[in-house]
């Protein structure tokens, strides 16, 4: 209650501003109300130590983000090139139209994941634009175990054309794997989301009309080879590319014949004979120049780009991006207002606040990022009633005037205690998560600090589907708190061994209570979430903009459904 | 006789100053003395045309222009008031049809004719045809044209008229066996020249006698071929010879000036490339000697209009010989006119109006120095082979009062095989020689053409030789210092350097690719949507690292061309714009480059703090992308390929001619297209290394295509009268 009282007391009171804003700020209040200031004080010890604790924690995550750009290792990347292979990143470098932006997925997924190394998890997504329409790109890592897919490739693959699917995106399949990766296959092929799922998600999107293009880049064996098969087009490289159920080893072993690669399953074969693919392409730079012909012939495919509503100017915000790396403090303890977070994010730092003066620990209102229309709910403390009807009130707000949302998550959760309960704070949340759930506009997560407990699935955390979630290196995700977690586990234990007559010192609680501790700290951390794909990436704070930009543009461009409810609580 | 011509023209000029108030008795009595030119067929093309057309119009002339069917759209059709098509391509059915111009003149009502320089300029018959049908020829009378146009006729008049000629034969008498007699009484080496024509056709030295009889037939050939008069004469060669002229005028009166020297003594193949005036290194005696001697030489023939007379001035003894008189304009006219001051054709067209020459020869001013180097569609080091191709990218230096830009044609023109290769004339002028010749460099640096191998580059190095610098011409200029104007390939040092500037400009090629590829991706997309133009945004957006792109360049060596180097170039985008650009090479740590585009093909590019503009020029042709950029002094060449390496019958297609190495050894390959006018041997026979195989004409020039290397001549199947095209396969000699 100390903290919150000190939060509501500096979100209601004159903010001091930042000299070099100053001038601008003056001038700009003349005409537009709802100009934000950041309320930093860039010479505080605060700005300057999270400065400083970003700089590392940024350090680490690139030397992280290094080792897997390099891919599967020099050996395995020397004899990519040797067969005239191109690295997955270079390959989307060159479909992607020149000079034009790659929003990568889940880099880091599969980090630590698994005895061996799996850097990127061996497959690559993300979203870019190809003659001007935004695809979806899904390249396979030669580099990487061949490319053969363990259970987190299956879903990040999954998890690309969820999106995909979700914001009408045609999906571009680079094909060069070995398939299913075999010792892993229990937890890799029976499941529902597992391998198979590629292929239905594939028929369901070909069937909405979601364009699905396979490029046969390397071999497409076994499972794998119904990628190209279930494609709407598909693209084989000479040499290279090969597509059958079975190779040549298995054939022989199974048959007793004996067959070359090419013969089996070349572009020669595929194109000429079986018909299973139907571009003939020279050389891999052919394939995706091809590649590249087929999304300009997709017209209207998808129905994609129907709208466009976003206004062509746009200001930039007053206050330069980079300083977000020093505003969230990376002690999650210390508390921060998260309009000064808004402010670095949005156009011309212009928030116009909904209710500013009712549940104060919710920010909630609207502006435009890059000229598109925003509503943005931040959390600045705990949830209360009043905060829960708040952010139910805005979300219907949106969702009835078609504007997306963005969530920006720094929630400990709601808040807790008879009064609290008597008062229904259950009823209010599940007024929030019901409206969360329900709204039929495009949902964006940024989470810029702690997403403990039911404050994560209020403020639209992965298991609500949002468009995309992405983390600040200073995130944490856990059910709650680890002190907190270690302090309710440690109280089961004592009685526990009390009711057996055990003895439980201080000394061994503190143990316990630190090993809880410890275990909160490493799950909590946003490698751990990222490396299971339980959000789309870890950004640097400094692009959240431009990535919440790319992300609403991939997002936006849909026929706007009706939303409907179900029964609130009353 | 001088005072009379300035009384003259002191009335004249009182006429004009009150033509207003006298124009009704003015006009009354100029129409009883003659009809005043009003409008003028042009019966050339290219930039003369196009000279020509710029002063009719000034002086409110209308004007005619003549075109085949390749100039259709050219740019001396366009300038015209109206236009005549004459016929096909070739000159013999264009414009060297004189009735069908003759034709075209009666039907637009033109009352003159100019014919520029080359085609008919120099045609005594069309001069009186003219006439015939009452049409003034802007020219010479038909009489002086035969006279002057008969090189053995015009010695004889000239060395009675007491103007010093060369030794040699002149003589009607052509048998081989008395030309070779005659040959020896001059003594070799000698030269062999047709008695018509001009421009070095047909023109040969032969240096002792075992080659007299090759170099006689085919100069009798060519004579034959290009002027329809195989006539030849002998002369004595001077080893050490300046190419001096003389422009001279007269007018109808009996009048006859000169306006000073011209020196063009820097030819290669016999062909002017580079003309002054005055000419550098003489003193005034001897220039008004020379213009003296011309003068007479001119009145001797009594001549009217433009004419230069020729001298030929040994430098090592200082004497000088009438060489021939060109009764036309010539294509170097312009370094005359910056000196004196004056519109040579406006003079033209006075003097055909039967009006009196506008100045006396004391009151013919000159002042500074003039140059015109003129800029061919050529092949350097194939030895200036005429070369043909489009302009893709065209753009001349910027023109000012004292530098103009003579030229024919356009970007996006195309230099046919079909007539003279030149593309444009460069002329500047200065207060001084080394005032205009500053003022050239800089001007040639700045002169781009893409699309087609030029000399530019050639008349470069030209320009900054030393011996060029001090005026120490003379016309084997170019073969004395080739050691220095042709670089040679295995020079370490010169090629490491040309290396060092070649990847300088690649890179900054890669940094203006990459902003002009990505504005221009960004200028496709449908306006309005800024979210999606946000993926456009420079530089690109990569998570955790900074967008980068490869670009392989193929760079051409100017001076081997067998070879060429691939130069891999590593890209990087900064986040402030800038692009960072790799080679790989271990002596080169990369250039961070800014890059401001200024207009379609002008930016201003930053490296290593240093600013300048450059110019690019990016144009497709099959498979390969060609750029050409201009960076400070040079100009570089790049080829790009459009990733595609498609199977061996597609790659033949796309195949520059250069590239010999594809073709098997010993396989011989047109140097460029051409008509067969002579197969020497069968296929099949024994041949000696240079052993002559085939005569080829193309432009008008022969050919002679020989063994690379004594063997048997393989698959020879062209046959005369054949065109091939540019590195066509025409046989290879095999082993027996």
């Amino acid at each position: 209650m100390m903290t919150l009282r000190v939060l509501t007391k500096r979100a209601s009171s004159s903010i001091p501003v930042g000299r070099s804003s100053f001038s601008l700020l003056q001038k700009t209040r003349e005409y537009c109300l709802g100009v934000l200031s950041d309320g930093i004080d860039r010479n505080s010890d605060d700005f300057l130590r999270n400065s400083k604790a970003m700089d590392e924690i940024m350090s680490q995550l690139h030397s992280h983000i290094d080792k897997v750009l390099s891919g599967g290792g020099a050996e395995a990347v020397r004899r990519n090139r040797s067969r005239n292979k191109l690295l997955p990143r270079e390959r989307i470098d060159r479909l992607i139209d020149t000079g034009s932006s790659f929003l990568e997925l889940s880099q880091l997924a599969g980090h630590e994941l698994y005895e061996e190394s799996l850097p990127s998890g061996g497959i690559i997504t993300g979203v870019g634009p190809v003659h001007g329409r935004l695809c979806m790109f899904v390249a396979n890592d030669p580099t990487v175990k061949g490319g053969t897919y363990y259970p987190i490739t299956v879903k990040k693959h999954l998890r690309a054309q969820e999106i995909a699917a979700q914001c009408n995106l045609p999906c571009i399949y680079l094909v060069d794997s070995g398939g299913a990766n075999l010792p892993r296959q229990a937890d890799v092929f029976p499941d529902r989301d597992n391998f198979g799922r590629i292929f239905y998600n594939q028929a369901e999107m070909s069937a909405l009309g979601i364009p699905q293009i396979a490029l046969v880049l390397g071999s497409c064996t076994a499972g794998g080879a119904y990628i190209p098969a279930m494609a709407d087009e598909s693209v084989i490289v000479k040499g290279n590319g090969t597509i059958f159920l079975a190779g040549p080893p298995l054939v022989k072993a199974a048959t007793g014949e004996e067959v070359s690669a090419e013969d089996l399953g070349g572009a020669s074969m595929h194109c000429k004979v079986s018909g299973v693919s139907d571009h003939f392409a020279e050389d891999e730079l052919h394939g995706l120049a091809i590649g590249r012909s087929i999304i300009k012939n997709l017209y209207m495919a998808g129905k994609q780009g129907i709208m466009s509503n976003t206004a062509p100017d746009f200001k930039d915000p007053i206050f330069d991006v980079k300083e977000l790396r020093s505003i969230a403090p990376t002690d999650l303890r210390q508390s921060f207002d998260i309009r000064s977070i808004i402010a670095h994010i949005i156009d011309g730092s212009e928030f116009d606040e909904f209710k500013k003066l009712y549940g104060t620990t919710l920010v909630t209102g609207f502006a435009r990022i890059f000229g598109q229309p925003v509503g943005i709910i931040g959390n600045n403390g705990i949830l209360f009633i009043e905060s829960a009807l708040k952010g139910t009130h805005f979300i219907e707000l949106c969702a009835q005037r078609n504007i997306p949302l963005i969530f920006l998550q720094n929630i400990t959760g709601f808040m807790v205690g008879s009064r609290s309960e008597a008062s229904g704070i259950a009823k209010a949340g599940a007024k929030l998560v019901m409206a969360v759930s329900n709204a039929k506009v495009p949902k964006i997560t940024i989470i810029v600090g702690g997403s403990f407990g039911a404050g994560n699935y209020g403020m639209c955390g992965r298991a609500f589907s949002p468009n995309f979630l992405f983390m600040w290196p200073t995130a944490r995700i856990s059910v709650m708190g680890g002190p907190q977690a270690a302090g309710v586990l440690a109280q089961i234990e004592r009685s526990r061994k009390k009711k057996q007559g055990v003895e439980w010192t201080q000394e061994e609680e503190e143990k316990f209570k630190g090993r809880v501790v410890e275990a909160y700290e490493k799950e909590g951390s946003p490698y751990y979430s990222t490396a299971r794909l339980w959000d789309d990436g870890i950004i640097d704070p400094a692009d959240t903009r431009k990535v919440l930009g790319f992300c609403l543009s991939a997002s936006v461009k849909q026929v706007p459904e009706e939303t409907k409810y179900g029964v609130f609580r009353m | 006789m001088a005072s009379i011509i300035r009384r003259k023209i002191h009335l004249h000029r009182l006429a004009q100053n009150h033509i207003l108030i006298h124009r009704k008795t003015l006009s009354s009595t100029t129409e009883k003395k003659t009809q005043c030119i009003e409008k003028i067929l042009i019966a050339n093309r290219g930039e003369i045309a196009c000279r020509i057309i710029r002063t009719s119009k000034r002086l409110g002339i209308r004007t005619v222009a003549v075109y085949s069917d390749a100039d259709k759209y050219s740019l001396h059709v366009k300038s015209a008031d109206e236009a005549v098509r004459l016929g096909p391509p070739p000159a013999r059915l264009s414009y060297l049809n004189a009735s069908a111009i003759i034709q075209a003149a009666i039907r637009t009502g033109a009352q003159a004719i100019h014919p520029g320089y080359g085609f008919l300029s120099e045609s005594a018959e069309f001069a009186q045809l003219c006439e015939a049908e009452g049409l003034t020829f802007i020219g010479p009378p038909a009489s002086a044209i035969r006279d002057m146009g008969d090189k053995s006729a015009s010695k004889r008049i000239m060395g009675a008229a007491g103007v010093p000629i060369v030794p040699g034969y002149h003589g009607d008498q052509q048998d081989i066996d008395f030309m070779k007699l005659e040959a020896e009484k001059i003594g070799y080496p000698l030269l062999i020249k047709p008695t018509h024509g001009g421009g070095g056709k047909g023109m040969r030295i032969v240096h002792n006698r075992d080659e007299f009889v090759e170099s006689f037939l085919g100069a009798q050939r060519e004579a034959a071929a290009s002027f329809g008069v195989s006539t030849i004469l002998l002369e004595k060669y001077i080893t050490r010879p300046r190419h001096i002229e003389v422009q001279i005028f007269g007018d109808k009166h009996g009048n006859v000036v000169h306006l000073y020297e011209r020196d063009c003594s820097v030819q290669r193949r016999h062909q002017k490339i580079i003309e002054e005036a005055p000419a550098p290194d003489i003193v005034n005696e001897f220039r008004s000697h020379l213009g003296d001697s011309a003068v007479s030489a001119a009145k001797a023939v009594a001549y009217n209009n433009a004419g230069t007379v020729e001298f030929i001035v040994d430098t090592d003894t200082g004497k000088f010989y009438f060489m021939e008189m060109n009764t036309r304009l010539q294509v170097e006219h312009p370094v005359t006119e910056m000196i004196v001051g004056q519109d040579l054709v406006e003079w033209q067209i006075r003097i055909a109006n039967g009006e009196p020459l506008p100045l006396s020869q004391s009151q013919v001013p000159l002042r500074g120095h003039a140059f015109e180097a003129r800029i061919y569609a050529e092949n350097v080091p194939k030895g200036f082979l005429p070369a043909t191709g489009i302009l893709h990218h065209y753009c001349p230096a910027p023109v000012s009062p004292t530098v103009r830009v003579e030229t024919g044609v356009e970007q996006g023109d195309a230099v046919s095989m079909h007539y003279d290769p030149m593309i444009a004339k460069l002329v500047v002028w200065g207060e001084s020689r080394n005032a205009a010749l500053i003022k050239m460099k800089d001007c040639l640096s700045k002169f781009q053409v893409a699309g087609l191998p030029t000399n530019i580059n050639f008349l470069q190095r030209l320009a900054n030789h030393w011996a060029f610098g001090n005026g120490l011409v003379e016309t084997h200029f170019i073969e004395h210092f080739k050691s220095d104007l042709f670089v040679d390939p295995h020079d370490a040092t010169v090629q490491k350097e040309a290396y060092h500037a070649a990847r300088f400009g690649a890179a900054l090629v890669a940094a203006c690719v990459c902003k002009k590829e990505q504005t221009a991706s960004k200028e496709s997309l449908p306006g309005g949507d800024s979210l999606l133009s946000l993926w456009y945004s420079h530089p690109p957006f990569r998570l955790h690292q900074p967008a980068r792109h490869t670009m392989e360049l193929e760079l051409d060596n100017e001076y081997d061309t067998s070879a060429s180097k691939l130069l891999k170039l590593s890209i990087t985008y900064c986040p402030e714009g800038n692009y960072f650009v790799e080679t790989g090479d271990s002596d080169f740590n990369g250039l961070e480059i800014n890059v401001l585009p200024l207009g379609h093909h002008e930016f201003r590019v930053e490296a290593d703090g240093l600013s300048m503009d450059i110019c690019l020029a990016v144009y497709t042709k099959g498979h390969t992308n060609h750029i050409h950029i201009w960076h400070g002094k040079h100009h570089h060449y790049f080829r790009q390929r459009m990733g595609l390496e498609l199977s061996n019958s597609d790659e033949s297609e796309h195949k520059p001619s250069f590239e010999m190495g594809s073709h098997p050894q010993g396989t011989v390959v047109a140097p460029m297209a051409g008509l067969v006018v002579k197969v020497l041997v069968n296929d099949g026979v024994k041949v000696e290394e240079g052993q002559p195989i085939l005569v080829l004409e193309a432009m008008k020039m022969e050919h002679i295509v020989k063994a690379p290397r004594a063997g048997n001549v393989h698959g020879l199947l062209v046959t005369t009268g054949q065109q091939v095209f540019d590195g066509g396969v025409l046989f290879s000699i095999k082993d027996d």
